[in-house]
């Protein structure tokens, strides 16, 4: 995943000047580009639709490009043995069109965290089961207007309190005391920068810099594992809800394209009146 | 990817000969300005979005006349609305251009500036506005190119400031100084305000929303605090960036009140463990009557302000914190 940021990094970096100096005469309809990312990210294996064990959830439009939500659920109906291994999220018209692949732990039924949007795109939540099959749905977002752009409101700011972690636990109300369904959201500070901006200074790309991979464990259980990409949001959020193991501690660990090594524990807290 | 950006290259190539050959652009009609106080002229603009038909004519700008020279406050939203700015200098006064300011990077008030890019003009913006610029300009572009057409896209570049503003800085136009201040992130990481000593004439850029709501890209903590030093600015009026010219500072009541109550709102949904999806929706909600383009821009600015309020220390609801080692 890295080095194939990377390469489109480098691709993009290299047809901006001329893809902008394109658009003048290109048609406003881009094509889609969707038959060719089934053929390189899922190496053209068949996808299903309307099988209801993957869903996608996004406001119709994109009110902040830089953060714009998206909420995946999976849907396994019980009886059916098949577990969902991971869900891939992929934003058809950015730069770097996969977001993210979400490796999926035993449990969770919800992933939402929220990603830039350049421009009018499909977007495709595609997950995979035990059985090896493939489930897709789609939704549709447009492009905010105006002045939102996918870039840093406080640039400094995204800098300055690089690596902070934060761990939220939601009491989950419709959910009954004993249930060991739990929800849970990590922040984590990072300017996530998309390296596709050019220094006005000395005309060159920045590098991109962002958070490439990010587990949460509960004990020694793996409940979510995120390779993520540029598309993602500065300071990466995830709210996701899991079957808790009874483990008294939630870890995560995360990497970003310089190295850095972020780590945070914190207690699990009881459900209500458990 | 390889065939079309040649392509691309290619008829660029041919466009820009093609409009070589047909520079001779009709003179513009000048931009209808209004003397606010003596030497201090303001266009108005729309309270709408930016559009092929409106020529992205929808942010306040104007100029300042001194003995020496002009100054030019924000340039508009296409090189057409810019060149009708500086048509309206031209029939005003023949001094010379000596200054273009921009308020902030945002595309209504930046996109003009390549009409007045000519010897002895100097740009100026807070220190923050070329990166400003070339994190955001080409999306900005790209975008408006959707919404606005070529034609009028087709000129627009961007032109960083080459004089930055740290902290404060005077602009002598000759026996008038203006009074430059970059502020800390508030309606964006560039805010910059340019104070006019003579007359009390204070452009506020987007820091100042009137009749338009407010806009959020910056911080929503950083602007209250910032508007609390903005009131104490020596002022008689205020040319906002959007809606009339008023007097100062009540001119800042319905912002503060709006952004006020959008932080509690949004503080409290966080509280609940409301998902940003939903407190997007309803966050701000009763703000809707007073306000113009309050759809279009209201969930945007709850967004902006649940992402940034969610990292306050002891944010309510928080029940357990880690710290990365």
């Amino acid at each position: 995943m890295p080095s194939k940021a990377l390469g489109w990094l480098v691709a993009v970096g290299l047809g901006v000047v001329l893809t902008a100096a394109a658009a003048v005469a290109a048609s406003p309809e881009p094509a889609d580009p969707w038959p060719d990312l089934v053929r390189d990210v899922f190496d053209g294996r068949p996808l299903a639709e309307d099988t209801g064990l993957i869903a996608i959830d996004m406001p119709q439009r994109a009110e902040d490009a830089a953060v714009v939500p998206v909420t995946l659920r999976v849907n396994v109906p019980s009886g059916d043995p098949r577990t969902v291994k991971a869900v891939t999220l992929v934003i058809d018209q950015n730069p770097a069109p996969v977001a993210a692949k979400f490796e999926v732990g035993a449990g969770v039924a919800m992933i939402s965290t929220r990603v830039r949007i350049d421009s009018y795109t499909d977007v495709h939540a595609v997950a995979e089961l035990s059985d090896g099959t493939l489930h897709v749905a789609k939704t549709y977002v447009k492009a905010s207007g105006g002045c939102s752009a996918p870039a840093a409101k406080n640039a400094a700011e995204a800098k300055a309190n690089l690596g902070q972690m934060r761990l939220r636990q939601f009491a989950k109300e419709e959910a009954a005391p004993a249930s060991r369904v739990r929800e849970a959201q990590i922040m984590i500070r990072h300017p996530n920068n998309s390296g596709l901006q050019m220094d006005q200074v000395t005309r060159l790309y920045t590098p991109a810099f962002f958070v490439r991979d990010l587990s949460i464990w509960q004990g020694d259980q793996l409940v979510l594992k995120m390779d993520g990409g540029i598309s993602i949001s500065e300071d990466p959020n995830i709210r996701f809800s899991y079957a808790s193991n009874g483990a008294s501690a939630m870890r995560v660990e995360a990497v970003d394209t310089d190295g850095h090594h972020f780590t945070g524990e914190w207690p699990v807290e009881a459900a209500n009146g458990e | 990817m390889g065939m079309t950006a040649k392509f691309g290259a290619i008829s660029a190539l041919t466009f820009a000969w093609v409009g070589g050959l047909c520079q001779a652009e009709p003179a513009p009609e000048p931009l209808p300005v209004t003397e606010v106080a003596p030497g201090i002229f303001v266009h108005t603009g729309a309270a709408a979005l930016m559009t092929r038909a409106n020529a992205g004519a929808i942010a306040n700008i104007g100029f300042i006349v001194g003995d020496d020279g002009v100054a030019v406050i924000d340039t508009g939203g296409s090189v057409r609305e810019g060149r009708a700015l500086r048509a309206a200098v031209g029939r005003i006064t023949p001094k010379p251009i000596r200054y273009v300011v921009n308020t902030h990077a945002h595309p209504d008030h930046v996109f003009g500036n390549a009409a007045f890019d000519q010897g002895g003009v100097a740009f100026v913006g807070h220190k923050n506005l070329p990166h400003a610029l070339s994190l955001r300009g080409q999306h900005y572009i790209d975008a408006f190119r959707r919404i606005m057409g070529d034609e009028l896209l087709a000129e627009v570049r961007l032109i960083p400031p080459t004089r930055l503003v740290e902290t404060e800085q005077t602009l002598d136009l000759g026996g008038r100084s203006l009074r430059l201040r970059a502020w800390p992130p508030a309606h964006t990481d560039a805010d910059l305000t340019v104070l006019d000593e003579r007359t009390g004439t204070l452009f506020a850029g987007d820091l100042v929303f009137l009749g338009h709501v407010p806009v959020l890209d910056g911080s929503i903590t950083g602007w209250l605090g910032v508007l609390d030093r903005l009131a104490t600015m020596p002022a008689r009026r205020v040319v906002p960036g959007h809606g009339p010219v008023s007097p100062w500072p009540d001119a800042l009541a319905p912002e503060r009140r709006y952004l006020e109550r959008l932080a509690a709102d949004v503080r409290g949904l966080i509280a609940h463990g409301t998902t940003l999806q939903k407190a997007a929706a309803t966050a701000g909600a009763s703000e809707k009557p007073h306000w113009e383009l309050f759809e279009d821009y209201n969930a945007r600015n709850a967004t902006a302000a649940f992402s940034e309020l969610e990292w306050e220390e002891d944010a309510p609801g928080e029940r357990s914190r880690g710290h990365a080692k």
